[in-house]
């Protein structure tokens, strides 16, 4: 569903990678490895469209993504370094705009039932700037629990997470995947799966 | 004959192309130039208009003017650039934008400086208020926009994109600009300044601006291309062809 | 498509509510700068008749300018301008929600202040009318155009002084008529109508074009 064919990103002056192809199906899971500065998270964002890319062609569902443009974007979900949710709203709030924004038709005690599942329950109503680094992360993978979306492009989401958490973030991943669902991943660390099947990019090399 | 269009969009074939021309356009230059403001010093009558004639200050107009229309027209030709650089993707085509800014800056100073003389010795005012010349100050801080914000950015990639967009706003808010300058009051529009008589003018005025503009033009273009390979340099420093060239002319 | 505006502009205004100080500071900002003029010029009734218009008018330039700079600059460090560029919606959209608001904080209170300020001025009746009319259709102006300043100068080190400088050039058209208006009122308030009717293009152009420019230049800023 997901074919990536001759790509080439420059970060600045540099040529971070050329000549990248890999295709993805249905219930596959895409880890993504590679040293600090080997434009891992490059490779994400010019995933998501984010960045122009200087040569190839990525294709979803078999359409280049930049003439799918708002069509891709539905069916994907990004997560990056940044948390992506505001210090001065609460984690219901900020749950409700993330999922606004992603388009997941949800009723508000969908937005309950995901800040629970993601263990912070007592927590929903405090503006997030007083929760921890990984409260604010559990708040802000919650959106995994009611996206829609088939495509999710994940960057270091285990980070700044306690054991619990990287359970939980593991196990959701695991249930998208086993779902038919795709997940391309940037992590140090091994993600189970229960079924579907793993890719593996070492970029740098 | 199939044309590639695209041949000399790269920078490696332009940067030659460009030294060729250099030569030939800094003579036309010179030779236009001199022609024009000699011509304009010499062979045009002492005085200026009708009415209230002018007197022999007003030759400073063969600069004035030409560094004025070229100004303008080299806004022109930026956004022209940034367009075709937003368009099709093609580096040189910011570099060319990125070269063209400062020669239409200083054309916009000296046109700017020149018109404040002329004020001064014909209306008695370094600075007057009139709507030509606050245009020109306006593309003035245009040109300078244009300039520091590709300065101020870091990654080349995204100035020279953010900078082409600027360029193209700029494009459509200009003759707003200009005309809401000239017209404050849309009840009566007036103007203190000069205006346009192209055709009420005596003949050897007009070919003697003329020339001096088309020399003027001509400038640009050397200054520009000479500029332009500066940058092709500076952005290709990484690649094969530049490493040869360099290590050619030190061997040399 | 209008929840999202709606949920976008809600959130601004929220957030905004909850940072009260902040939309304070321009607002005293407006009422700081219109105080110094007299005293730096002079405060003989005439002299400030005519310098009143002007004088306001730039005031709330300065001052919806200073705002724009936490138009976007905020969501960009904290990685929700990211998710705003990654949704299904028109980007459009959600630049017109933000400007939306931004508006509603800064523009709207300046629309609100000016018959007190048109006041301090001297200003007859029919001027300050006319000041709330033209600062009512200008200032959403204001707010679009600088939206597109605000995108392009993202991130940037000396940013502010930047988009100043990119802006105000921008903004010369709105002022002229804006202030030109309040200025002729006092003269013949029927002479005012070719100048709302320019500044009223003004809005329709800035809210057709203004937020697509706006638009390509926050992905411009974000790669």
């Amino acid at each position: 569903m997901l074919d990536v064919v001759n790509l080439e990103c420059r970060r600045g002056d540099r040529r971070l990678f050329s000549d990248l192809s890999f295709s993805l199906s249905r219930g596959t899971l895409l880890h993504v490895r590679g040293r600090n500065g080997s434009g891992k998270t490059t490779l994400l964002r010019a995933l998501c469209g984010l960045l122009a890319r200087e040569t190839g062609e990525i294709r979803w569902r078999g359409e280049d993504i930049s003439s799918l443009g708002d069509d891709y974007r539905r069916d994907m979900l990004y997560f990056g370094h940044l948390n992506g949710i505001k210090s001065d709203l609460n984690g219901i709030e900020n749950l409700r705009v993330a999922t606004t924004l992603d388009g997941d038709p949800v009723v508000e005690d969908d937005l309950w039932y995901a800040l629970a599942q993601m263990g912070l329950a007592g927590f929903e109503d405090l503006p997030t700037k007083v929760l921890s680094q990984g409260q604010k992360k559990r708040v802000a993978l919650a959106r995994l629990v009611l996206s829609g979306a088939p495509l999710w492009i994940l960057d270091e989401p285990f980070s700044a997470l306690d054991l619990d958490a990287v359970d939980l973030l593991g196990g959701l991943i695991a249930e998208h995947v086993a779902a038919g669902g795709l997940v391309v991943l940037t992590t140090h660390q091994e993600v189970p799966l229960t079924s579907g099947q793993i890719q593996r990019l070492h970029l740098g090399t | 004959m199939k044309i590639n269009w695209f041949h000399y969009s790269s920078p490696a074939t332009f940067y030659g192309l460009a030294g060729r021309l250099i030569p030939w356009f800094a003579w036309i230059a010179l030779i236009l130039t001199l022609a024009g403001l000699y011509w304009g010093f010499f062979e045009t009558p002492d005085r200026l208009g009708g009415s209230n004639p002018q007197k022999e200050y007003y030759r400073i107009i063969f600069l004035h003017v030409s560094t004025a229309w070229l100004s303008m027209w080299l806004y022109l030709v930026l956004a022209a650039w940034s367009a075709i650089g937003l368009v099709f993707n093609t580096r040189l085509s910011y570099m060319m934008a990125r070269a063209t800014a400062p020669t239409g800056a200083i054309f916009t100073f000296i046109a700017l400086w020149t018109g404040s003389f002329w004020g001064r010795t014909s209306w008695g005012t370094w600075w007057d208020w009139d709507p030509r010349l606050t245009s020109e100050l306006i593309l003035l801080f245009l040109y300078i926009g244009y300039m520091a914000l590709h300065s101020a950015i870091d990654d080349p990639r995204r100035g020279d994109r953010a900078a082409a967009l600027l360029a193209l706003v700029g494009l459509v808010t200009v003759p707003i600009i200009f005309w809401s300058i000239n017209c404050p009051d849309p009840n009566q529009c007036a103007a203190l300044h000069q205006r346009s008589s192209l055709d009420r003018i005596d003949p050897n005025i007009l070919w003697a601006m003329l020339t001096t503009t088309l020399g003027l033009w001509s400038y640009s273009f050397a200054v520009i291309l000479a500029r332009v390979r500066g940058i092709i340099l500076k952005r290709e420093a990484d690649s094969q062809w530049v490493r040869d060239l360099v290590t050619a002319e030190s061997r040399a | 498509m209008w929840s999202v505006f709606r949920c976008i502009l809600m959130r601004d205004i929220t957030l905004a509510m909850r940072r009260r100080t902040d939309v304070m500071t321009t607002l005293f900002f407006f009422l700081i700068v219109v105080s110094l003029f007299p005293l730096g010029v002079g405060t003989e009734k005439e002299t400030l008749r005519i310098l009143g218009p002007g004088v306001i008018w730039v005031a709330a330039l300065l001052a919806s300018m200073l705002a724009l700079e936490r138009l976007f600059a905020a969501d960009y460090e904290d990685g929700t301008l990211e998710q705003i560029l990654l949704t299904a919606q028109p980007l459009s959209l959600l630049v017109l929600a933000k400007a939306a608001a931004h508006w509603l904080l800064t523009g709207l209170p300046l629309v609100a202040l000016a018959p007190l300020v048109g006041l301090q001025y001297q200003l007859p009746p029919d001027a300050l009318l006319m000041m709330v009319i033209s600062l009512l259709i200008g200032t959403p102006v204001l707010s679009l155009i600088g939206g597109i300043g605000a995108a392009l100068t993202l991130g940037l080190r000396g940013g502010g002084i930047l988009l100043s400088l990119l802006i105000l050039p921008l903004y010369i058209p709105v002022l002229v008529y804006g202030a030109g208006a309040v200025t002729v009122s006092m003269i013949d308030l029927a002479d005012t109508q070719p100048y709302l009717a320019l500044l009223a293009a003004f809005l329709l152009l800035a809210l057709t074009l203004a937020p697509v420019a706006t638009s390509a230049a926050l992905r411009i800023s974000l790669e």
